[in-house]
């Protein structure tokens, strides 16, 4: 499925900011099952400078600086992907097992899963979190059924709820209150995978806007979306589930980039507003190429 | 066995000084016989009565305590710092004994700098089996956006510092490296120039290497670094809350180079820039005394406030050297010690000339087995953590004993968390003499080694510092609970070149022009300038009124004068206002932000300042014993201007302060004219605007015996020769403006040089009739707008 992407991100300063220096990470990846055929990332005003790189994880980031006054601050992508459905066989180990695969990984690059198991910056150790996925194991399952497990359960144990919290509310908090966004889903799982030795990395990225005939809406759909990728073995490599969707993330999930929680991520980083309020608009918009 | 005793001549001290039983000893060999290097030394000390010798002690306590050397230590941010614990009898090393260590450190340096290179290159050593992934990759130090960049330099480290002890065998082993951002060597330079001045004699005969040669080195090296002869090289400080500020800024002065911080620093076109006064200058080298994981809140720990947003991109782009380079802090991780010495023979096919401790990383099955069975002889924490089990708050054992968790076995801790623990033998160091109360006693001593990567290769500090501990208690752990420091004298056998941070005369000799002021300095003289200033004013007005109380006739005058108190936010009933106090608090605030660029007698006698007003402000009563506080402190504060002016350098920085001082000054004359030269000002009100002035004197010699409003305005506004005068004040900030304005592209006035101008320009054409008190609020408010215009102009 080819899809076109637009997304806008835009915010209004009440207070004109005297100069500022931003990340942003907004372009898809290519990877396995996604291709970006095209892609633009653009900044209003002119930024005094722009550097286009990749990070770490292998994505793709811009710098960029403005050295004048602004009161505003738009980014716009814009993206036609090639996206197909990865296949659905399960080549994991069972769970028992994952221990000692993980001792032969001698891979420090950027796909290895050594990266995802420690504690990150958003994803502290949670024994709650811990509990929550050992409560969800039997024995004898494999890696991709025990993360099918527990991001199902988690999906059942949480309500969606888009003004529950906000990007800097702790995962815990949304734990405790059973609510939150995709964000809030995608680091719980996230906790409760590393807590019982799964490999589990953040990513971001798009969700089809309007679905197939006859299917639902996803949930996440209106803005940038967020899920998980866990690493089930040496064969099986990594395996993508959508909490919030309960789902195994297929051809309606676009990435744009992989880290270890939403701190790697970010579509924007740098401070953002001047010394008054700020308005913040996103605007998403993914459709099947019909061309 | 029984205590060694000292045999030798020497008498007195030696004589009575046992080494303790089993322990190596640097004073005194196996045999109990001194070692040859301490001969002059405790040929000097047994020649001195204990009077004597307390009386050179006291000498170098005193130098300390006038240089203001002091240090913070853990959990104390926010405190004053404690008194610089020097023990005044240095540790002493013979020459070729210190060529071994020296050898040792240089190979591990050497060791270091191919690991780093690995950690954020090729990743050979965890492909091959000698590093374990998982200790790099779940490692908080290992920084991500490194992996990959060549430095600059060509090398990634240029300073580090080895934490050795001598073992119970008598070899010297080496117990922490620190790569990140070694600190002490600064304290090292402070505790040689302590020792010399309690020790002079010994010291000048003794053939003692002199550390000079060493910082110069460093500083050329520093400079060779530069990639274009403009730019500059600078240190890079976390700010004055850490705990070795101090340090830092005494570096910062020796070596003369400016002392940033992160905010000091901005990066445009891939470039870093010093953001000064005279705009943006380049930097292209940073001493780096900040941990490098709060180096950029882009890239790097998010929540970092000390950070410069874009430097780990001019790093990447290959414009700036940082020394060292961010995420050295790898190489302190804990567990790396126990793979280190199969490292060595790896890479370099030699193994290491100094050992490390015996470190075993737990997350193995064979060495968690040993771990377990010898515990009880081991500290067993965090193998990812950069510092030693005891100094963190995480779960740690030590000697078996399970410190951090409740209920819980230690088999069971380790069997549960192995592949986050490493353990480290618990180690015995050597005892060096300290003196006490006119007697030598053994205590255990560690020293700290510093290490610069110079054109000839790494270059050893000949010294360092020693830690001392508290107790005869030998293991390395006790040295946990604080103790005291000393010198390390290397003695060569024969004389020692002389050295200073000068270079040999080469050439005719160049005045050096220093470098431009950074733009926090500035701000920060400017404040201070304003705030002593402030504080002198407001005593006044407290003398003032304390001096009036009691003479029920002036009461309309009281009055006036509570008014004006609450203005400034001073509580009148209070005899020294805690409003006084807090002025002169943000003086000493401002001045603690610039250490680097102030003397160190202005410094003690800001402190001073400040002491004395906490001791005597308490006991103040109000009326005539709170006037005289408060002339007491204005002499104080008339020392310290003098020592200020008389003594400062006469650069950007004193135009700085000197307006600062010069607008307070002038805003406050001001707004005692306007309330007490009004026309209907109570009774007695022209009487103390003079008082206030500070020009009884003068107008007595000028004026009839009757104070007129006209002689008052004349004298204390629009009398250019009166220093304390307004006029006079706008004739200096015109005149500082004009030499700041040189600094900037001809032709353009800033907005702040336009208004000082305007407002000079009004004040001068006013006659004591037309300067009323409208005016007078008026010049009162264009002098507050003349500080934002300021920062406007300069500060940004």
């Amino acid at each position: 499925m080819i899809y076109d992407i637009r997304l806008r991100i835009s915010y209004d300063y009440a207070n004109r900011a005297a100069t500022g220096r931003h990340l942003a990470c907004l372009m898809p990846r290519d990877g396995p099952g996604q291709r970006v055929v095209a892609g633009l990332v653009s900044v209003t005003p002119a930024p005094s400078e722009r550097l286009d790189r990749t990070d770490f994880f292998g994505n793709r980031v811009t710098e960029f600086s403005f050295l004048r006054p602004h009161d505003s601050l738009t980014l716009a992508l814009t993206a036609r992907v090639d996206r197909s459905e990865s296949p659905a066989m399960d080549a994991s180990p069972p769970l028992s097992a994952l221990p000692a695969a993980l001792d032969r990984v001698t891979d420090l690059g950027p796909a290895s899963p050594l990266h995802f198991l420690s504690p990150s910056v958003r994803v502290p150790r949670d024994p709650a979190m811990t509990g929550f996925a050992r409560s969800h194991l039997r024995a004898g399952m494999t890696v991709a059924e025990a993360v099918q497990a527990v991001g199902s359960a988690l999906h059942r144990h949480m309500t969606f709820d888009a003004r529950a919290t906000t990007v800097d509310t702790p995962a815990a908090e949304a734990f405790a209150k059973r609510q939150g966004v995709c964000q809030d889903f995608s680091h719980i799982l996230i906790a409760a995978l590393r807590g019982v030795g799964i490999p589990a990395a953040y990513v971001s990225g798009f969700l089809r806007t309007l679905p197939p005939p006859g299917k639902p809406r996803l949930e996440g759909a209106d803005a940038m979306h967020a899920w998980v990728r866990a690493w089930c073995g040496p064969l099986a490599g990594w395996m993508e589930f959508d909490p919030t969707n309960d789902k195994q993330a297929g051809s309606d999930h676009i990435v744009v980039a992989h880290g270890r929680d939403y701190t790697d991520v970010a579509p924007i980083k740098g401070i953002l507003r001047g010394s008054g309020s700020q308005k913040h608009h996103q605007a998403v918009d993914v459709v099947p190429f019909a061309g | 066995m029984v205590a060694r005793k000292a045999k030798a001549p020497g008498g007195g001290l030696f004589a009575g000084y046992s080494a303790l039983p089993g322990v190596p000893d640097e004073l005194t060999d196996a045999m109990g016989v001194m070692r040859p290097a301490w001969g002059p030394l405790i040929a000097h000390l047994s020649g001195r009565s204990r009077a004597q010798l307390d009386h050179d002690i006291a000498r170098g306590d005193q130098h300390l305590a006038d240089a203001g050397v002091f240090f913070r230590s853990f959990g104390e941010a926010g405190g004053n710092g404690r008194d610089w614990p020097f023990s005044p009898v240095p540790v002493i090393l013979a020459e070729a004994e210190w060529r071994d260590i020296a050898a040792g450190l240089q190979q591990r340096a050497a060791l270091m700098e191919a690991v780093m290179a690995d950690l954020y290159g090729p990743n050979r050593l965890v492909a091959d089996g000698h590093l374990p992934a998982s200790l790099i990759a779940q490692n908080p130090e290992w920084l991500r956006p490194m992996v990959g960049v060549q430095p600059r330099s060509g090398h990634f480290l240029h300073f580090l510092a080895f934490e050795i002890g001598r073992g119970p065998d008598g070899r010297w082993w080496v117990l922490a490296d620190r790569t990140d951002a070694p600190s002490g060597a600064g304290f090292a330079l402070e505790n040689r120039v302590a020792a010399s001045r309690v020790f002079p004699d010994v010291f000048g005969a003794s053939n003692v290497h002199r550390l000079a040669g060493f910082f110069r080195s460093f500083r050329d090296a520093l400079d060779g670094l530069r990639q274009t002869p403009e730019a500059r090289v600078g240190i890079l400080t976390p700010g004055q809350l850490t705990d070795t500020y101090y340090e830092q800024a005494y570096i910062a002065r020796y070596l003369g180079l400016p002392l940033l911080e992160g905010e000091d620093l901005t990066m445009q076109d891939g470039h870093l820039h010093i953001r000064t006064v005279q705009g943006l200058t380049p930097i292209d080298v940073l001493w780096r005394r900040m941990d490098g994981i709060w180096a950029d809140p882009l890239e790097l720990r998010e929540d970092s406030a000390l950070g410069t947003p874009g430097l780990m991109s001019a790093v990447r782009q290959g414009h700036v050297t940082m020394v060292n380079a961010l995420g050295a802090g790898v190489l302190e991780t804990q567990g790396l010690m126990a793979f280190l010495p199969a490292i060595a023979k790896a890479l370099t096919g030699e193994a290491l000339r100094l050992p490390n401790v015996a470190t075993w990383w737990c997350g193995a099955a064979a060495e968690l087995a040993h771990v377990r069975r010898h515990a009880g002889r081991m500290m067993i924490g965090q193998a990812m953590s950069t510092r030693l089990p005891f100094e963190t708050n995480a779960p740690h054992a030590i000697g078996g004993q399970l410190k951090g968790v409740e209920g819980v076995a230690l088999d069971d801790w380790l069997a549960a968390n192995a592949g986050d623990l490493m353990a480290k033998e618990l180690v015995t160091l050597s005892t060096t003499p300290v003196y006490e109360a006119g007697r030598l006693l053994p205590r255990p001593m560690s020293l700290r080694v510093f290490l610069a990567r110079t054109r000839t290769g790494w270059q050893v500090m000949p010294g360092g510092f020693a830690r001392i501990g508290r107790s005869n208690d030998t293991t390395a752990i006790s040295m946990r609970n604080g103790g005291s420091v000393a010198d390390v004298w290397v003695v060569a056998d024969a004389p020692v070149a002389a050295e200073t941070l000068l270079a040999p005369g080469a050439g005719p000799f160049r005045r050096s022009v220093g470098g431009p002021l950074p733009s926090r300095a500035a701000d920060n003289l400017f404040w201070l300038g304003r705030y002593v200033e402030r504080t002198e004013g407001l005593l006044r007005l407290v003398r003032a009124y304390n001096a009036r109380l009691g003479e029920a006739a002036t009461e309309p005058l009281l009055a006036s004068l509570r008014t004006r108190l609450k203005a400034y936010g001073l509580d009148p009933a209070d005899p020294v206002p805690q409003g006084v106090r807090s002025a002169l608090g943000s003086a000493v605030y401002s001045a603690s932000q610039i250490r680097d660029r102030f003397s160190i007698d202005g410094w003690a006698a800001l402190k001073d300042m400040e002491k004395s007003i906490a001791r005597i402000a308490p006991k103040a009563r109000a009326g005539q014993d709170a006037a005289q506080v408060a002339s007491i402190m204005l002499r104080k504060i008339a020392g310290f201007s003098g020592l200020v002016h008389d003594n400062m350098y006469r650069a950007e920085g004193w135009q700085f302060l000197t307006i600062g001082r010069s607008l307070e000054r002038a805003a406050m004359i001001t707004d005692v004219l306007a309330a007490f030269a009004a026309p209907r000002a109570p009774e007695g009100g022209l009487d103390l605007a003079i008082e206030i002035g500070d020009s009884i004197m003068i107008h007595r010699q000028r004026y009839a015996v009757i104070t007129g409003r006209a002689s008052v305005i004349d004298l204390l506004a629009l009398d250019a020769s009166n220093p304390r005068s307004l006029r006079f004040h706008l004739d200096v900030v015109q005149a500082r403006v004009q030499d700041l304005g040189a600094l900037r592209p001809p032709g353009q006035m800033t907005e702040f040089e336009r208004m000082v101008l305007h407002l000079h320009t009004t004040v001068a054409l006013h006659s004591v009739q037309t300067l009323d008190t409208a005016a007078l609020l008026a010049t009162h408010g264009a002098l507050l707008d003349l500080s934002s215009a300021l920062n406007t102009a300069f500060l940004q």
